[in-house]
């Protein structure tokens, strides 16, 4: 499992995508594949940038990634506000235009991109996200 | 991200290129704002060129939709959508919000 540190900022977004596509790739998944793990990646990482660590521009995010076999795992472990995913409302994709709600699609595509997502607030205030998808 | 703006007869194109993220995805907004802002409601929005979108850009779209509509005949509509950007739109269920066209030469005709 390869570790590296980012500011909680957004311009650190494209080396947050490198670096997962990077394992992502050389771990055999398709191209199709790399793009959907970069996106929820982006997705989780943006989540935290904006909400966890809303008021703290000195904020840390940790992103861990690595091939297990099949499997990549990719843990994203923040220090700001805990949030509790299941209290997201997942967005009404019926909605018409007006009443389309623009919160909660983040979270929405992390699910359906990858296989697993879990959510773990830690005692040590840390917030632990991972995230797990296969290979097909 | 680089954004160009072409003006035609009945519609503005807007044409994206690179990667829209969280970081780059207020730029987009500020275009599309900034067509409307000059009273440009019919809108093309040209991905041929575009490598990458999160849902921060789909969020932009969605403004600019909602804001375009408000006027007569208003729209914004998307051209040469990339396969993953496309995917990712379907799964938010924005494809139903836009009108999509392969070509965007197709898509300023359809103003």
């Amino acid at each position: 499992m390869k570790s590296v540190q980012f500011a909680a900022k957004f311009e650190y977004l494209d080396e947050i995508r490198d670096f997962v596509g990077e394992v992502a790739r050389a771990g055999g998944f398709s191209d199709k594949d790399v793009y959907n793990i970069q996106l929820a990646t982006d997705e989780a990482a943006s989540n935290i940038i904006e909400h966890a660590y809303e008021n703290q521009p000195d904020g840390v995010l940790e992103l861990s990634c690595g091939m297990m076999g099949d499997t990549i795992t990719i843990i994203l472990i923040d220090r700001g506000e805990s949030f509790d995913p299941s209290e997201i409302p997942l967005p009404d994709l019926k909605a018409d235009l007006s009443d389309r709600k623009i919160g909660g699609l983040g979270i929405f595509l992390m699910r359906k991109l990858m296989d697993e997502v879990h959510y773990e607030p830690k005692p040590d205030k840390s917030n632990v996200l991972t995230m797990i998808k296969h290979k097909r | 991200m680089d954004i160009t703006v072409q003006e035609f007869k009945h519609c503005d194109m807007i044409a994206v290129k690179g990667r829209v993220d969280s970081a780059t995805a207020p730029q987009l907004a500020q275009a599309l704002e900034a067509a409307n802002d000059g009273g440009k409601y019919k809108l093309v929005v040209n991905m041929s060129e575009l490598e990458y979108m999160s849902s921060a850009g789909f969020r932009a779209l969605l403004a600019a939709q909602r804001n375009s509509k408000r006027y007569n005949r208003g729209e914004v509509v998307l051209a040469s959508v990339p396969a993953r950007i496309r995917e990712a739109l379907e799964l938010a269920g924005f494809t139903e919000l836009f009108k999509t066209f392969d070509d965007p030469l197709q898509a300023v005709g359809h103003f």
